[in-house]
């Protein structure tokens, strides 16, 4: 994966919580086992309103959503983070993003950017105001400014683990790998009595 | 002295192999699949060259796809079954445990795992299925991961994550006896909110807990999720060491003592420090359905839609307009007056022979209304002929319910299980998102026995509400 350090676009402002990844992708998209193709899935229902924020044509070019707090809960579906990513959005700003949904976000390259809900409220207003406010998250030294929100370089909540992976790119399978002795190690303490599968169970 | 741990603290100790200021790495003792969130990443490890490093701590099944009407069941679409096909070919290729659809082992994931003896106390256990919190009951750390996890676990058995912050949540009282350990998950969703357990790890404490079966374990620990919580758990105690005593796969022997040695030590030491500590008074407490479209919106069945000024939060007042518009709701109406359209009893939540048992109790010798369409799914194959051998399926199909084979079905409506557009379900599932149960379905969260009443009269109620059986007639 590319390094992603700085991000810098227009936004989709969804002033509603509690956005479950049932909206941001409906589980019969789920069924599909490729990795690319769920642009169109992207809020699905949601869409089928016209006036629904995404639908707005002066925003075609925005790459970041602004949402309500505990955007991402429920499912676990990745599917949803791809359903973003093939869509073009680059960040999730939200005063809280669920955790496992925050986890699968910088697996594609998004960034999940927590703020305090007052700043997110003023980031929201500036956007819902005016469609072309750009809004620029240095992800390397994890701020967010948007100067038409009044918000200059507010420091913003980032999981180490993702920020880690997110500002260099790395593919975290590839760095675990390195600790293969100290696996090693540990598989060969495992307590005697821990359960085995096998297909001749099956 | 060591200083007093958390039970969460001494799983994720023991399980820990390396820890930066990145995240801890953590070893995984059972990695479980549907078939909807890891062909990508089969795929993924098979496009980079890399194996499988513990086939033998892996196992799967299908579950969110299955059909679940009668035999020789067809699948609802080509894509669905290519999925299916998908999981029978990497399964084989990679010599993973595998329970494909109507086989006889089949079910959902979370029931298996459990009813296998392969969950149990002090593992840590994933799947790439938010409500694998289910397996915590028996006092593991389980938690639901990403496709890109499930690779990164497939690849090398660990996951590097930020550790998470520990919760106590202990039940103070006594809940009405109707009470079930569902309402008591409805309870702690209402009391925290849909995102008051982000980023922790919540112990459930106390003796109402500690009270509860297995099975209601495991519907309490399963909702955690819906509270935004990692996952949850319970210490493992009689109880839990009684349910897996000669499990296929709880150890055997010598390896049995050993075991059950090591398991008492798995308790929160006295004086140990929870990062949060919630006491949740359930006394009175009883049967709980939901009103909205996020399970924190449930009100005591026989009660009222909360009027909006009643909400502390324009926030939590804006979700609640928004959701009675979904829901073709008004606020204050009683929520006796929801027209129930389709009764649906099964899923990881409640889908377990205790879950049908306790249902059938509800039904015997009552009809479902005419109004209603209730259906029933057994959460596994095998908890499907436990049930036909007892004979509850009797109950149930006398009662006007279809008995149906196992699968997630209408709790996710992947499957062709739907509720029709418009309509209102009481639902013994977990989530009441939008359209979580089809396009347009408008769920309400109950419990099994609450679920079984609702069929009978119509409308929502307890068992409580049910007139006498006439124990004569039909004699």
């Amino acid at each position: 994966m590319e390094p992603v350090s700085i991000i810098k676009g227009s936004a989709y402002p969804i002033r509603r919580s509690n956005i479950d990844t049932d909206q941001i992708l409906p589980a019969k998209w789920m069924k599909r086992v490729e990795r690319t193709g769920y642009e169109n899935g992207l809020f699905e229902i949601w869409r089928e309103d016209s006036s629904f924020i995404i639908n707005d044509p002066e925003r075609s070019q925005a790459s970041i959503i602004v949402a309500g707090e505990n955007f991402g809960c429920g499912s676990s579906r990745q599917h949803a983070v791809w359903a973003l990513r093939d869509f073009g959005i680059k960040a999730v700003i939200s005063s809280r993003i669920a955790d496992i949904h925050r986890g699968n976000l910088p697996q594609e390259g998004i960034v999940p950017v927590e703020l305090d809900q007052d700043v997110v409220e003023l980031i929201m207003a500036a956007t819902e105001a005016n469609p072309t406010v750009v809004i620029e998250i240095d992800v390397t030294n994890r701020t967010v400014t948007c100067e038409d929100a009044q918000v200059f370089a507010k420091p913003f909540r980032i999981d180490n683990a993702s920020h880690f992976n997110l500002i260099h790119g790395y593919d975290p399978i590839d760095i675990t790998l390195t600790f293969e002795k100290s696996i090693e190690k540990h598989e060969s303490s495992r307590d005697p009595w821990l359960p085995k599968c096998s297909p001749e169970f099956a | 002295m060591a200083s007093p741990r958390t039970l969460i603290d001494k799983i994720w100790e023991s399980r820990l192999i390396d820890s930066k200021p990145e995240g801890d790495l953590i070893y995984i003792d059972l990695h479980l699949f549907n078939e909807v969130t890891s062909p990508q990443a089969f795929e993924g490890l098979k496009l980079k060259g890399r194996e499988v490093r513990r086939p033998e701590l892996c196992m799967a099944t299908a579950d969110h796809d299955v059909p679940t009407g009668k035999p020789g069941l067809q699948v609802l679409d080509e894509i669905a079954d290519k999925q299916l096909r998908f999981q029978k070919t990497y399964c084989k290729e990679f010599g993973i445990e595998h329970y494909p659809m109507s086989s006889s082992g089949n079910g959902i994931i979370h029931v298996l795992g459990p009813e296998k003896g392969l969950t149990q106390p002090g593992m840590t256990i994933v799947c790439g299925d938010s409500h694998t919190a289910t397996h915590g009951a028996f006092g593991a750390i389980a938690f639901g991961i990403g496709t890109s996890q499930v690779e990164h676990v497939l690849a090398t058995q660990t996951l590097r994550l930020s550790r998470p912050k520990t919760m106590s949540v202990t039940f103070m009282g006594t809940p009405h006896p109707d009470a079930t350990a569902k309402d008591l998950a409805l309870a702690v969703i209402n009391t925290l909110g849909t995102d008051g357990g982000t980023g922790y790890l919540i112990e459930f404490r106390g003796d109402v807990v500690h009270n509860l079966s297995m099975e209601g374990r495991m519907t309490l620990c399963n909702m955690a999720i819906e509270a935004g919580a990692r996952s949850g758990l319970v210490a493992p105690d009689e109880t839990t060491f009684a349910y897996l005593k000669g499990k296929e796969r709880s150890p055997k022997g010598s390896l049995w003592d050993l075991a059950v040695d090591y398991w008492h030590s798995l308790a929160t030491d006295p004086g140990a420090q929870f990062e949060k500590e919630i006491e949740i008074d359930v006394t009175g407490l009883g049967p709980m359905v939901t009103w909205g479209v996020n399970p924190a919106q449930s009100v005591p069945v026989g009660s009222k839609i909360p009027s909006l000024e009643s909400f502390a939060t324009k926030s939590e007042r804006d979700a609640a307009v928004a959701a009675l518009s979904y829901m073709g709701l008004e606020p204050g109406i009683s929520v006796s007056d929801i027209p129930i359209h389709t009764v649906f009893i099964g899923s990881c939540t409640n889908g377990r022979l205790e879950d049908l048992q306790a249902a059938a109790r509800v039904l015997a010798g009552r009809k479902v209304s005419s109004s209603i369409r209730a259906l029933v799914v057994p959460g596994s194959a095998s908890i499907k002929r436990e049930a036909e051998r007892l004979g509850i399926d009797k109950v149930f199909s006398k009662a006007g319910f279809e008995w149906r084979s196992p699968g997630c079905s209408m709790c996710v409506g992947m499957n062709g299980d739907v509720v029709p557009p418009g309509k209102h379900s009481a639902s013994t599932s977990n989530r009441n998102f939008e359209g979580r149960q089809g396009p347009g379905a408008r769920t309400h969260l109950v419990s099994p026995e609450t679920a079984a009443a609702t069929a009978v009269l119509g409308r929502i109620a307890s068992p409580s509400d049910l007139p006498q059986v006439n124990k004569k007639k039909g004699k």
